[in-house]
């Protein structure tokens, strides 16, 4: 019996060999949708220069060289370079660690946030789910950049207040789809079942509930990742979000405003990195959501 | 006689329905005012010295305290902000030392104008491209429409016009550059709306129209692509949801020319919830002018606000928050009542 027919046998021995198994055949309509495998490589990309950023990059992101300012793209410098004579390549080649951390560290503040607020409201229902749900439509009901400036106004300019007031506007959408997701299966034979045995409120929202939840929350999180780098690389822009010299791409199109009539290239490079990695969750969001949401596929 | 009773239950319920939808229009606006009450009194670590400054002495510090009231419990503290509000009193801007309701009222229109613009180049283009798209199912106008969709949620709007600014305006030539007027236009026609174009019309002056819609024309046709992308999308949706249906079969079995086809049975019943997403994309579209303002100098409440967020000037950023906040709801529950009233299903 070969690997393949192990994953795909349709009486699985184990739970191992069952999630395995539906890992696989997800990997495999996914690998058939060929804008899914786009975004995938796109994001591997992006994973490989975060990690191996120091071996990629020919120079130093913050080494100044005075005598180089301002050259435009060639083979020494395929991007150009910067008002301090700094390789843009290897600017935006860093930069990526810091767009990773950003939307990782947003995903994972705001997701089980939004989770576990929605899945609480929606078991619970009553008063918790009105008050819960209340909060949660004033936020929807607000313009996400605003919100998010105001928060960083308040907290002071940086990249963690940045990350922090970007968490802080996008848990809840997915308060929303967990609560609806909840509310399919509040009422459901098994979770009866659960309680009858004398589960706790606790370990039925937690090991019951919560992971049905997840799947949809995948989908959603990743279609959010291009919106919460734009407004990460926005924040920057106003000089909000990562300080100088850190090679943020929203920050170094900023500095490239002064030049971008002559030097075009200081602000439009880290742009089409941008760009570039955004669509890549695009779309992976859009693969993953035929694939993991069929209910939902074409809307939208 | 039961026609009258029917009647009579009709209006209850719709008159209900309204009740209920003031409320939530009232509560979600109380909300708002609760999150920028927080923003401001809670979650910066001392909002008195945010006010006064690091080099104030003691005694400045304690009369700028009790000044604010925030000696008084927090709760009084919010429906003196929540009262203060509603009188149109936002405090006072320590950038331009005016009143920042004053401020907003001068700039605000300026902002409605690049953005109208944008919204009806995105519903002028993007409605039939959706249409045109979701007849051609699948085939290269579809893919394109579906590339260029989602390129407009992956590239940053101020990049979009920086680059639209080098190849426009410095590379062709064919616009003007950043702010609203040439500088030798300026006070030209006389301030009565403050919307510009709207302003030289009044005045007759056509030189200053045309100069001014050569430096509106960029900003709003960048913004109007962002709407463009969801409008096509969401309109594209709509029509395939219909033309899948089984009276448009009917309709071509019958031998109605497919024009008829695709324009009055198809795209008729689609028209209530494009009306929705129209004013989605508008309200959107005012908070994506923020970042847009910034990038043309245009003299808006985007600019006014990144000002205001970087001399620290909390009151003016609160001011700006609140009513590009409450334009946002506003226009969200205006277009749910026009989607309640004009879908016959909804009454």
């Amino acid at each position: 019996m070969s690997t393949r027919d192990w994953l795909l046998d349709d009486s699985p021995a184990t739970l191992t060999q069952a999630n395995l198994g539906r890992a696989w055949r997800m990997f495999t309509a996914l690998m058939r949708n060929p804008l899914a495998v786009a975004g995938m490589i796109i994001i591997l990309l992006l994973l490989a220069t975060a990690l191996f950023a120091p071996w990629i990059a020919p120079e130093s992101p913050v080494g100044q060289n005075l005598q180089a300012r301002l050259l435009p793209p060639s083979a020494d410098h395929w991007m150009g370079t910067d008002e301090l004579g700094r390789d843009i390549f290897s600017r935006v080649v860093y930069g990526s660690r810091i767009t990773l951390m950003i939307v990782a560290l947003v995903a994972v503040i705001s997701a089980p946030l939004g989770l576990i607020i929605g899945a609480v409201a929606g078991y619970f229902g009553g008063w918790v789910d009105r008050i819960l749900m209340g909060l949660t439509d004033v936020f929807l009901s607000l313009p996400k950049l605003i919100l998010a400036l105001a928060f960083v106004a308040a907290l002071g300019p940086g990249i963690e207040n940045a990350i922090i007031a970007i968490a802080i506007t996008a848990w809840p959408a997915y308060a929303r789809i967990a609560r609806a997701e909840t509310l399919t299966f509040r009422n459901a034979e098994y979770i009866q079942a659960v309680r009858l045995v004398g589960g706790s409120h606790g370990r039925i929202i937690f090991r019951h509930v919560l992971p049905l939840c997840t799947s949809s929350m995948i989908v959603r999180v990743t279609l959010d990742m291009a919106g919460i780098i734009l407004t990460a690389a926005g924040l920057g822009f106003l000089g909000l979000g990562a300080q100088p010299p850190l090679p943020e791409w929203g920050a170094m199109i900023s500095r490239g405003r002064t030049f971008i009539l002559d030097q075009w290239w200081v602000a439009t490079m880290p742009g089409f990195a941008i760009i570039l990695v955004s669509l890549g969750f695009c779309f992976l969001g859009d693969g993953l959501r035929d694939v993991l949401d069929p209910k939902q596929g074409g809307a939208k | 006689m039961a026609t009258d009773t029917t009647l009579a239950v009709r209006a209850g319920r719709r008159a209900r329905g309204l009740g209920g939808f003031v409320v939530v229009t009232l509560l979600t606006f109380l909300g708002l005012l609760a999150i920028t009450f927080f923003i401001g009194r809670v979650v910066p670590i001392d909002p008195v010295l945010s006010v006064v400054g690091d080099r104030a002495t003691q005694a400045q510090y304690d009369a700028a305290r009790i000044a604010m009231g925030l000696d008084r419990p927090m709760i009084v503290q919010f429906l003196d902000y929540v009262w203060s509000v509603a009188q149109g009193d936002l405090g006072r801007s320590i950038s331009t030392n005016r009143p920042v309701a004053e401020d907003l009222a001068r700039v605000f229109p300026a902002t409605l104008e690049m953005a109208t613009l944008g919204i009806i180049i995105g519903v002028v283009l993007g409605v039939p491209v959706g249409v045109w798209a979701a007849t051609r199912r699948g085939e290269w106008v579809d893919q394109v429409m579906r590339v260029f969709a989602l390129l407009g949620y992956s590239v940053p709007a101020f990049w979009l016009g920086l680059v639209g600014l080098a190849v426009f305006y410095a590379g062709l030539g064919w616009v003007a550059g950043p702010g609203r007027l040439d500088i030798f236009y300026e006070g030209l026609v006389p301030a009565r709306t403050n919307v510009m174009l709207i302003d030289a019309a009044i005045a007759g002056d056509w030189t200053v129209f045309w100069n001014a819609l050569s430096h509106l024309v960029l900003p709003a046709s960048i913004l109007g692509f962002f709407s463009l992308a969801y409008i096509a999308r969401m309109t594209r949706s709509f029509m395939l949801d219909q033309l899948g249906q089984e009276f448009i079969t009917t309709a071509r079995v019958k031998g109605v020319p497919e024009w008829r086809v695709i324009w009055s049975h198809g795209f008729k019943p689609i028209r209530v919830p494009l009306i929705t997403v129209i004013g989605l994309s508008y309200a959107a579209l005012l908070e994506g002018s923020v970042m847009i303002e910034t990038v043309f100098s245009w003299p808006g409440i985007g600019n006014y606000l990144t000002v205001a967020l970087l001399n620290a000037d909390m009151n003016a950023v609160l001011g700006s928050t609140l009513v590009i906040g409450s334009v946002f709801i506003l226009i969200n529950k205006v277009s749910d009542v026009l989607y309640r009233v004009l879908d016959p299903r909804s009454r």
